[in-house]
């Protein structure tokens, strides 16, 4: 009996031994390929969503943080209270939280990184998530307490962005080639021009990831996009520059393509204080002429969403409005008569490199010379398109994907682009910012929506669309975009 | 020979300043400000100017020129705007990806012009030469990133001998690097081989009518001989400047062979940092590229002087 046991006990335990040996023989290391590479590694001092791209939950946390679904969930921070008039909140960490190189995060380094992000000399690229913040106080190593000059309904939506992520004052001098987070994984190596290396954080605070080292390369070109991941020398894509490649992977067994959606509201934005584009019946006589069906189509290969306003399908606030700009080039020839250009007019057409925006430019074109405008257009880089276009505003027309989350505020800046100015809007956002009960700001954000598709502030084109390739092994990869990342926290190979 | 030498060195010195004059004032007038590329769309006025001040831009343009002229002489090409890091840093590590490629892609192309070069010449107007001439003919008329698409087609995706592009590093091994090198410099190699080809063989025809020539097959030396012994070494110096030419190229050119097989060289940096307005870093990398073009140059005006010394005694 005796022996029977010992038996027993010793099978049990070499199959036990087995499992983990089994699970060795598997892979555990991932190489990711995406287009751009981040410039340096601080993602709280640049816009650049290639820095979020590689670091987002991977290196570094926030307080809260965004699930793959859009949602705001907690981070660092394990919860929260927020005092009934709305203007304090109360953050609870989590314990035994280490940054990278040991060193315990706690509520000194939260005030830390808040104080940075909203200081006179900081460099945060969205200073204005911080911009209501009065004072952080630390209560105990584990509380850190937030006051707020008004209530902002959107504070813990804001405390998720790339740029709010906690980091320690004693590494962040080194923090643009050597970032130190709390994540999941840390920061190894960065051959620049080439790739980024982590490996798996084993002291990790929550669930440790199931990869132990993952790289990431950047191949800016699609035909090299294309034939790296045909050659198998990358486990995945996030990002795929080319949607006409994507039938030819669907249709191998060896890949699998997942198909969301961004943040991104490819918009024709609209100078609204050059003539004519200033009079509300040009702009709504430009959107009848808009065929979207054909610009998804032909610019983007059929992937993306229509859209009627400036908000993303996928937000549960989302109202579709398409109706109130349907292909319509008869009515949008009746509009141009009644606003005096009968015979048309001559406006520029501004595109900047990505293909939405030359492809779908052409289109644009196309559809808006059948109703007599003509368009002059001209092709730019990103940097002259910031210069010309978005600081210079010497423009009448131009395509861009608008990619930061919830971002229909930018509405209510009349120094923005578009040049849109309108105080009623202005003062419904302001009392979204106020709002914090969900069926209120619900109602808020349908009016807001519904003001600037009524005003026809710009041309709503379409929601991009997010594509992804993968080996068909790989598990766990986030579908749409929320926020530009590539979480892979949960990212491990199937059996 | 020193007097040679010295009237080189100085015709190099000149040129470099007025390209380095060139070079920063071009690029300079460049519309777009990297302070608000790197801050994108919702940065604010104060943020844009914090960083322009912590860059350095917000100094008068002839002042930054000469700082960075000075920092160049005591090889210090300052800090790229965008990645932060010293530009001298990210030249070394970029250049021995480009350097040794640029390297291969000539030794390639050498190896395949020379013979066949020198095969269409000693074959002039039998079918040999007319084969040669015609692949040539192709091999200048094809773009090298339609051969590069098409090894990666045949060699990567197909036969899985090579990785469809990146580079390994040299940390790696000898082997495995010049490995992940070799699709990339046959890429380059083929055009450029098609036109040394070309050059070689019509070199050698000039020199097959040449008076020694009749001279060396008179004293009872074969045709392939005479070709060898006398005609070859004086066809060298069109060869040679085309050699010259072609390494500048290889060196310089390599932007789109490096998009395509996404290699961390000099090419895609100019390319990433032009885009990002990162132009320190733009006007340092053509300044060292013009630098070896011109040393190029000038090794191979001394190298003529070695071949061919009537070239001593003229100047």
């Amino acid at each position: 009996m005796m022996q029977n046991t010992s038996r027993l006990a010793l099978l049990a335990s070499t199959a036990l031994l087995a499992l983990p040996l089994q699970a060795q023989a598997e892979q555990s290391d991932i190489t990711v390929a995406l287009q751009l590479e981040p410039p340096h590694l601080d993602p709280t001092s640049a816009a650049a969503g290639a820095i979020d791209s590689v670091l987002y939950a991977n290196v570094f946390e926030g307080l809260t943080r965004f699930a793959s679904d859009g949602a705001v969930i907690p981070g660092l921070s394990k919860s929260w209270d927020i005092s009934e008039d709305g203007l304090t909140y109360t953050f609870m960490l989590n314990e035994g939280v280490t940054f990278h190189d040991g060193s315990t995060m706690d509520a000194e380094d939260v005030k830390f990184s808040l104080d940075r992000a909203r200081g006179e000399d900081s460099a945060n690229a969205q200073k204005a998530l911080f911009a209501g913040i009065t004072d952080v106080t630390v209560l105990d190593p584990l509380t850190v307490q937030v006051t707020l000059e008004a209530p902002n309904g959107s504070f813990l939506f804001n405390m998720a962005w790339g740029d709010a992520v906690i980091v320690a004052p004693e590494s962040v001098a080194n923090i643009k080639t050597a970032p130190i987070g709390t994540g999941a994984f840390k920061f190894e190596n960065w051959v620049q021009g080439d790739q980024i290396t982590l490996s798996r954080n084993e002291a990790y605070w929550g669930t440790p990831a199931a990869l132990t080292d993952v790289t990431f390369k950047f191949i800016s070109d699609p035909t090299a996009a294309f034939a790296a991941m045909m050659a198998e020398d990358i486990d995945a894509f996030v990002g795929f520059p080319t949607p006409e490649a994507l039938p030819q992977f669907e249709a191998d067994p060896r890949f699998q393509v997942i198909i969301g959606s961004s943040e991104g509201e490819t918009i024709l934005s609209t100078n609204n204080m050059m003539p004519p584009l200033d009079d509300r019946r040009v702009r709504k006589a430009i959107a009848h002429a808009i065929d979207r069906s054909a610009i998804i189509d032909g610019a983007m290969f059929g992937l993306g969403t229509p859209i009627g306003t400036h908000f993303a399908p996928h937000n549960p606030d989302y109202v579709d409005l398409t109706g109130l700009s349907q292909y319509d080039p008869e009515l949008s020839k009746k509009l141009l008569a009644e606003a005096g250009f009968a015979d048309g007019f001559t406006t520029t057409l501004k595109l900047p490199p990505p293909s939405y925006a030359r492809r779908g430019g052409e289109i644009i074109a196309a559809q808006l010379r059948a109703v007599g405008i003509e368009t002059e257009i001209s092709n730019l880089e990103w940097a002259q398109w910031l210069e010309q276009v978005f600081r210079g505003k010497d423009y009448g027309l131009t395509i861009v994907s608008h990619t930061e989350p919830f971002d229909i505020g930018i509405y209510a800046r009349p120094d923005y682009y578009f040049q849109y100015n309108n105080p009623q809007f202005q003062q419904i956002m302001d009392t979204l910012n106020r709002a914090t009960l969900p069926a209120e700001r619900k109602a808020l954000l349908k009016v807001a929506q519904t003001i600037i598709a009524e005003d026809y502030v710009n041309g709503y084109l379409f929601q991009l669309a997010f594509h992804t390739v993968a080996k068909a092994g790989v598990e766990g990869l986030w579908e749409n975009a929320p926020t530009q990342a590539t979480d892979l926290t949960a990212v491990r190979w199937s059996d | 020979m020193l007097r040679y030498t010295l009237k080189r060195a100085l015709s190099l010195g000149l040129s470099l300043i007025v390209a380095s004059l060139v070079i920063f004032f071009v690029i300079e007038v460049v519309p777009g400000d990297p302070a608000s590329f790197m801050l994108g769309l919702n940065a604010q006025p104060d943020t844009i100017a914090a960083l322009r001040a912590e860059l350095g831009l917000d100094v008068p343009k002839f002042e930054r020129y000469l700082t960075w002229v000075g920092g160049m002489l005591q090889g210090d090409f300052g800090l790229s705007y965008t990645y932060r890091t010293p530009v001298t840093e990210m030249i070394g590590d970029r250049i021995w990806v480009s350097l040794p490629l640029a390297l291969y892609a000539l030794t390639l192309s050498t190896l395949i012009a020379f013979p066949a070069g020198i095969y269409a010449a000693a074959r002039r107007g039998k079918a040999g030469d007319m084969a040669v001439m015609g692949a040539t003919q192709f091999g200048i008329a094809v773009p090298n990133f339609w051969f590069a698409m098409m090894l990666v087609l045949i060699f990567a995706i197909n036969l899985r001998w090579f990785s469809a592009g990146g580079f390994v590093g040299w940390d790696k091994g000898f082997g495995a690097a010049m490995h992940s090198l070799t699709l990339p410099a046959i890429a380059l190699a083929l055009p450029q081989s098609a036109i040394l080809a070309r050059v070689m063989r019509s070199a050698l025809l000039d020199v097959l009518g040449e008076d020694f020539m009749r001279t060396a097959r008179a004293k009872g030396l074969s045709r392939r001989q005479a070709l060898l012994r006398h005609g070859l070494r004086n066809a060298m110096i069109p060869v040679l400047t085309i050699i010259g030419m072609q390494f500048s190229f290889l060196l310089a050119g390599a932007i789109i062979i490096e998009q395509v097989f996404f290699l961390p060289g000099l090419g895609r940096l100019i390319f990433q940092s032009i885009s990002a307005r990162d132009l320190i870093v733009v006007e340092s990398v053509v300044m060292l590229l013009v630098f070896l073009v011109i040393l190029v140059t000038f090794l191979v005006d001394l190298a003529y002087a070695a071949i061919d010394p009537r070239l001593r005694a003229r100047t």
